[in-house]
């Protein structure tokens, strides 16, 4: 009896934080914000329902299997959110109108792909293709 | 009681699943709609999970695991195709 409150309550935190990633995913003013909500709320609701469901099954092996996705989960989440962001930094995605310091601006040359600590003169510099792409969003902000 | 308490759970994750779909058809650039994908694909595990303690099916963990392994492969392969496509 006790055990199945355990279960119920995590299951149920971790619908609404996977909710609530739902909601920031949705809410949320540009990609980067966007992507912070998803990455780290998705990640713990997912967490949270996988350890509902050991404790649900209460199995060795059931046991190691959620302990195993739960480490891979919280290994590949910020890994593909790193990758992710930095593509569309690099595509030239741009920030919400409200941000105060953008440090990785003028710092990536074209040609190479790569990350210089030097400022990076401006004919080797991704196009920041604002004026291409229309920001046709309603739910933006 | 308890069934009422399981419908609450699927409905609240329907709600996210609702909300991440509609930031994959209006996002207005690529990378907006490879993380709403991303996070529709952790939502699925969690439907697939919740499904999985309530008919007692263990089997199902391992759909999640699968689950996750290749939505981790899929948000790689976009990252790099959004950084060398021009």
């Amino acid at each position: 009896m006790l055990r199945e409150i355990v279960v119920i309550v995590l299951i149920f935190g971790g619908a609404i934080f996977m909710a609530l990633a739902g909601l920031g995913m949705l809410r949320m003013p540009d990609l980067f914000l966007r992507m912070s909500s998803s990455a780290k709320a998705g990640t713990l609701g997912a967490g949270l329902i996988l350890l509902g469901a050991a404790i649900h099954f209460n199995d060795f092996g059931i046991y190691t299997r959620a302990f195993a996705i739960i480490v891979f989960l919280m290994l590949t989440a910020p890994v593909a959110a790193h990758m992710i962001g930095r593509a569309a930094h690099f595509d030239g995605v741009p920030l919400w109108k409200g941000t105060v310091q953008d440090d990785l601006k003028g710092h990536y040359r074209a040609s190479t792909h790569a990350l210089e600590t030097n400022s990076i003169p401006d004919n080797d510099r991704p196009a920041t293709d604002e004026d291409e792409i229309p920001d046709n969003s309603e739910f933006d902000r | 009681m308890s069934e009422l308490i399981w419908n609450l759970i699927l409905l609240i994750l329907s709600a996210g699943l609702v909300f991440a779909f509609i930031r994959l058809a209006r996002g207005p650039y690529l990378p907006d709609r490879v993380i709403a994908l991303d996070l529709i694909s952790i939502l699925a595990m969690g439907f697939i999970l919740v499904y999985a303690v309530r008919f007692n099916q263990p089997s199902f963990l391992d759909v999640a695991i699968i689950l996750a392994i290749i939505s981790f492969l899929g948000t790689v392969a976009f990252a790099y195709y959004i950084e060398r496509r021009w």
